[in-house]
């Protein structure tokens, strides 16, 4: 167990691509942090940088007390678990579990206690005895983790372990993943594309995009307090709504919405509102015109355009939505403000509820 | 009444479905006479080993099998035709065997060392090298054979088994072949053996070589094969009769009409015959891996 820290880690690859831009972070021991961003946002490699299996370009890495950029991916006190399981498929279960404390010269009977505790914890006793390709995914994926188990890593990496998996089993095994390390209480970093994996796994969230850190923080923090519009687009299904506003004399208009705050900005700039922050009010102030409603069972989404923006809203299921006009209200408070140009998140101060600029109540169709 | 009338309808249909498998009965007749073709010398040959030389000489290949099987078996193999009296049979197929099995594990090792070093190695030129390596496939062994012997004789190596092999043992196709397989074992396996602690030569001997088993049945095959048959380079390396191999040495047996000997007809082809059929058998056992290591590509 151990607790990790980056400083101004970089990665330059031998062509000149910047992978990674300096990037600095501390993982706390015990944590469990996710590295989520689109494909090529750079967090492989800053996994594969940690585990050892790419050199560091600059900066310093330290895993416990130890810097270990020179350290060899063995002697890191790591363990990593891979996308596609890496399991040897020549040995069995058993010796696949084992390969790495017989590589350390551990005592036969040392090893064997391991591996039984390990089959144990995940379920693999029956399945000691048979090769990879006997098993299903889940239970390759479960080896692999065994693999990492018996090492007593001070540190787990896990890169993108569910995304071979079928829907209903990286459910479970996201599940089975969480609850492992909370019980084993080892500190482990993360990688997925998956916002939905990094919401419900992480103790906290590192969101990369074009090989730059554009947030750290917990899922609430992320999901609520977007820093930047990357971010607010990324998290959450569907994601955040941005649209354009405009920004004058302390008052924020958008569509009939007119909310007074205080920023620090005048002109046009980009409104972020939640799907699941609007709600239908016949006296709104934003008319919406619903083109498609999206039927999910336990909700349901309305998607459509506010003077000519797409807008999409979360209902709960009990509200029927149909398409065609309607009228809908918002709670100012859950409002993101962002530039316009660099998209960064701006500050706001609220002052009070949003007030309907035109009088007249055009009856909605909820 | 019944009866009769569904037996004919019965034959009427299997009669419609005969008409249809005319193309079926072409195809198989001449499938069938390219196999008698393949097999008519083999055939000329398990007669001609029975029959006495002598009938042979006379009429040929006959249908007719003799009696002499066992008395050529014990002269083929047993007795030496040479002015030594050591190139019996069974020292020739000692020293096929050795030829193909060291060509053929000589290949292999080679090769899969060759390709792990131009794969998993970040080496200057390493592509370079692997072209190199395989431009070489443009120049068989008949190209260089003259400056090949003077190295053999030179280092004193003629009449030995290192000098029939060593010169052979580089191979441009065990290379590319191991290098197109390694190429297609994942990344990823590598990586879980870094941080399982396997340095390069562990992650060879215990992953890379169990992994390509079916490669290395593949090769094998193919180069023991490519080994056994070889005749030239044994032609040359090779004086002493104590190293003559099979395909060599069958030369050696009188099969023309010199004054008032007799060609030995069934010695030679029963010579012939045990030479075919360890590269036969090696074929058989190996069969289901071949196949397997020339077309498995998921590992």
């Amino acid at each position: 167990m151990a607790q990790v820290s980056l400083d101004s880690v970089r990665k330059i690859y031998p062509n000149g691509a910047e992978a990674v831009t300096p990037s600095s972070f501390h993982i706390e021991d015990g944590e469990f942090v996710v590295l989520v961003g689109p494909s090529g946002c750079g967090k492989s490699t800053l996994l594969r940088m940690i585990a050892g299996l790419e050199d560091i370009t600059e900066g310093t890495l330290s895993i416990g007390e130890r810097i270990v950029n020179d350290v060899d991916p063995a002697d890191r006190d790591i363990a990593m678990v891979f996308q596609n399981y890496a399991l040897y498929p020549h040995m069995s279960v058993r010796k696949n579990i084992a390969y790495g404390l017989k590589n350390r010269k551990t005592p036969k009977d040392v090893i064997d206690a391991k591996v039984a505790e390990a089959a144990a914890m995940l379920n693999l006793n029956d399945y000691l005895d048979r090769k990879p390709s006997q098993l299903s995914g889940g239970q390759r994926q479960r080896v692999a983790m065994g693999r990492a188990i018996v090492r007593d890593p001070a540190l787990f990496l896990f890169d993108e372990p569910l995304s071979n998996l079928d829907a209903k089993l990286r459910n479970q095994m996201r599940i089975e993943i969480k609850a492992l390390q909370r019980r084993l209480g080892v500190t482990s970093i993360y990688v997925t594309h998956d916002q939905v994996e990094a919401m419900t796994m992480a103790d906290r969230i590192i969101v990369l995009n074009g090989g730059r850190i554009e947030q750290i923080g917990t899922p609430s923090e992320i999901y609520h307090n977007p820093a930047s519009t990357f971010v607010a687009s990324f998290m959450g299904a569907p994601p955040m709504n941005l649209v354009a506003g405009e920004l004058s004399e302390g008052i924020l208009s958008f569509a009939g919405l007119d909310v007074p705050m205080t920023v620090d900005h005048r002109g046009p700039v980009t409104l972020g509102l939640r799907p699941e922050d609007l709600f239908i009010d016949a006296k709104g102030p934003i008319a919406m015109e619903v083109d498609l409603v999206e039927e999910l069972g336990a909700h349901r989404l309305l998607h459509g355009r506010v003077e000519g923006q797409q807008l999409t809203v979360h209902l709960a299921k009990e509200i029927a939505a149909k398409t065609g006009p309607l009228r809908l209200s918002c709670d100012p408070s859950h409002l993101c403000l962002f530039h316009p140009d660099t998209g960064k998140r701006m500050d706001v101060r609220h002052k009070a509820t949003p007030q309907a600029r035109s009088n007249t109540t055009v009856e909605s169709k909820a | 009444m019944t009866d009769i009338s569904a037996h004919a309808h019965a034959i009427a249909q299997t009669r419609k479905r005969t008409w249809f498998k005319l193309e079926t009965v072409f195809d198989h007749a001449i499938l069938i006479l390219g196999s008698l073709l393949m097999l008519l010398p083999l055939l000329i040959m398990l007669q001609t080993v029975t029959t006495p030389d002598l009938e042979t000489m006379k009429l040929g290949p006959t249908f007719t099998i003799g009696t002499e099987l066992d008395d050529n078996f014990r002269k083929a193999m047993f007795e030496a035709s040479g002015f030594s009296g050591q190139n019996t049979g069974m020292n020739m197929l000692k020293n096929s065997m050795i030829l193909g099995l060291g060509f053929a594990l000589g290949k292999i090792v080679i090769g899969m060392m060759a390709a792990y070093a131009i794969v998993y190695f970040r080496l200057r030129f390493a592509t370079l090298a692997f072209w190199l390596i395989f431009t070489t496939l443009l120049l068989p062994l008949e190209v260089r054979i003259l400056p090949s012997y003077e190295i053999v004789q030179q280092l004193g190596m003629m009449n030995t088994y290192q000098g029939l092999i060593i010169p052979l043992i580089a191979s441009a196709t065990a290379t590319f072949f191991f290098r197109q397989f390694f190429r297609s074992v994942p990344e990823e396996l590598i990586e879980a053996a870094r941080i399982d602690g396997a340095g390069p030569i562990k992650f060879f001997i215990d992953i890379l070589v169990p992994l390509s088993q079916t490669m290395i049945a593949a090769m094998f095959i193919i180069m023991f094969v490519y080994g056994w048959n070889q005749y030239l380079w044994p032609t040359m390396i090779t004086t002493d009769e104590n190293m003559y191999t099979l395909v060599r040495g069958i030369k050696q047996i009188v099969q023309t009409l010199e004054g008032n000997n007799i060609p030995e007809f069934g010695r030679a082809n029963m010579l012939a015959l045990i030479a075919i059929l360890p590269p036969v058998l090696v074929v058989i056992f190996f069969q289901s891996w071949f196949v397997k290591g020339l077309t498995e590509s998921d590992k």
